[in-house]
């Protein structure tokens, strides 16, 4: 078996929810303790990630390669394909285009917001504590704000109706009407991890995550 | 009695032409003296009789492909008021005018609204789209086959190698290697007949290489498409999981 797109195919499928859907959901279930229990909440979500065993293993093999893979060859298949919407106004031919679109959104947002965030805690010009207040600075800032809308429902969707199509890609959903209740759980999927999401943001907006803002000036620089 | 008001109605088509596979398509209006039950065949065979454009201007007869004239054989496809279907059940009555007709150009064009549709046939070949009974001796009768599942088979043998679900495919273009939904379906049909289920292996090994099953990306036009109403995307997600499966056995030497 030597290599050919059907292997790089099936595993860019996998990577999509194994770990990459799983690493979103778990993301968003993280912030929205913003929402929920305010800094301190939030801060203790943070601190249990930084507390896991061999976290920077963890975070490259979990988190940035499968990342990595699955966006540049995600590119390369957008790449591969037309978008006949024009023709064919079928809504999940609509959906077909919009997994290609929000695929290119996800992958510049997602390198702008590890940049902002993780990247900055490992440059040292924030620690960890601080990341609640980044995250003021950002969600305060109208345009940060609104290009982190589109970004997160953009990786939202992305997941949401990746989900759908992995569990046709695998044999999992055969028949139209498995694919069609399968549609509506992955739309109630979609629905619920952006409430999580955009809570959080709004959350973020909160003063009491200002706090710590003040060390976190130099992040001023970064933007 | 109506003669005459049957006579001062007419159709008008906008047809994209091609002279050679190389060079530039162009557009040219006719407009046809209308008859009544008329197809877009008939409306064709009127302007080679008579290949005179709207303007009055002469020009050559355009070229089409068509056979059966009862929507079997798939040689007259081609896109017709920007759909793909075939131009011998495309009756005129139901279609919106100017009628536009272009060639499907996801396949190569020969001439005018002539096409190319060998990529298909390959894509039969490559899957081993047929049962292998050829031999040097009387193999004896094979194993039957339920009625019931024949009949549910007989659905999936109606696909006449159009080209439609191929032309409604976002996936299959010059930068995607994918084989097209009409070639998947086929490995279903062959690899559910209880003779040809003995080379399924083979079937699913030619679906997982290169230019095989994996360049589906669920846009699901194609089902939506086929004429001939071929569950084309039942057919995929259920050939997804015999080449998951079989790709698991290989792995586990099963
Ligand atoms: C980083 C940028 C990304 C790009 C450019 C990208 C691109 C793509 C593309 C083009 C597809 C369509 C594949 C197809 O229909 O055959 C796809 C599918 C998918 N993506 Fe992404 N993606 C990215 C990030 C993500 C992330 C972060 C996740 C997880 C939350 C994800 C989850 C999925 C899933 C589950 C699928 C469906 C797999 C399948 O069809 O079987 N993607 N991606
Ligand atoms: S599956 Fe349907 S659309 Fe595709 S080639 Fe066969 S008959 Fe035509
Ligand atoms: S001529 Fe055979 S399908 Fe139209």
């Amino acid at each position: 078996m030597k290599g050919n797109s059907y292997f790089s195919r099936k595993l860019h499928s996998l990577l999509g929810i194994i770990p990459l859907g799983g690493f979103i959901v778990v993301h968003g279930l993280t912030n929205y303790q913003a929402f929920e229990r305010g800094p301190e909440g939030f801060d203790k979500g943070v601190t249990l990630i930084n507390s896991l065993p061999l976290l920077p293993l963890l975070e490259i093999f979990v988190i940035y390669l499968p990342l990595l893979f699955h966006g540049i060859y995600g590119l390369y298949v957008a790449y591969q394909s037309n978008s006949n919407t024009g023709r064919f106004k079928y809504g999940r031919n609509w959906a077909f285009t919009a997994q290609r679109v929000t695929g290119v959104i996800t992958f510049v947002f997602v390198f702008w917001h590890v940049y902002q965030t993780r990247m900055q805690v490992y440059l040292g010009n924030i620690t960890h504590e601080e990341l609640g207040s980044t995250m003021n600075k950002i969600a305060t800032d109208p345009t940060y704000f609104v290009l982190y809308l589109i970004g997160v429902l953009a990786a939202v969707f992305h997941f949401s109706n990746g989900l759908w199509a992995f569990l046709i890609s695998w044999g999992i959903t055969i028949g139209p009407k498995a694919q069609r209740i399968s549609s509506y759980i992955c739309m109630g999927v979609f629905v619920v991890v952006s409430a999580l999401f955009i809570l959080s943001l709004v959350a973020f907006m909160g003063d009491e995550f200002k706090e710590a803002a003040n060390a976190a000036l130099t992040w001023t620089n970064i933007g | 009695m109506a003669e005459t008001t049957v006579a001062s109605k007419t159709v008008k088509f906008i047809i994209s032409r091609q002279d050679t596979p190389e060079s530039k398509p162009y557009t040219q209006e006719f407009e046809l003296p209308y008859r009544p039950n008329m197809n877009v065949i008939s409306g064709l065979m009127e302007i080679q009789r008579n290949p005179t454009t709207a303007d009055g201007v002469k020009t050559s007869p355009v070229c089409w492909e068509s056979n059966c004239l009862e929507e079997v054989c798939g040689a007259c496809s081609m896109v017709i008021n920007g759909k793909p279907r075939q131009a011998c059940s495309a009756l005129i009555d139901q279609l919106e005018q100017p009628v536009r007709l272009e060639p499907m150009r996801t396949f190569p064009v020969v001439r005018d609204l002539v096409i190319n549709r060998e990529r298909m046939f390959n894509a039969l070949k490559k899957v081993k789209a047929w049962i292998p009974i050829d031999g040097t001796y009387d193999l004896g009768p094979g194993p039957r086959m339920a009625e019931s599942k024949r009949q549910w088979a007989y659905e999936l043998s109606k696909c006449m190698t159009c080209g439609v679900c191929l032309e409604s495919c976002p996936n299959v273009n010059d930068r995607n290697s994918f084989i097209g939904p009409a070639a998947i379906s086929q490995v279903r049909l062959f690899n559910a007949h209880p003779t040809g289920e003995m080379n399924k292996h083979e079937r699913l090994d030619a679906l997982m290489t290169d230019g095989g099953i994996e360049g589906c990306g669920n846009s699901q036009n194609c089902v939506r498409s086929c004429p001939k109403g071929i569950p084309l995307t039942t057919s995929i997600a259920a050939m997804n999981k015999d080449t998951t499966t079989h790709l698991f056995k290989k792995w586990l030497g099963m």
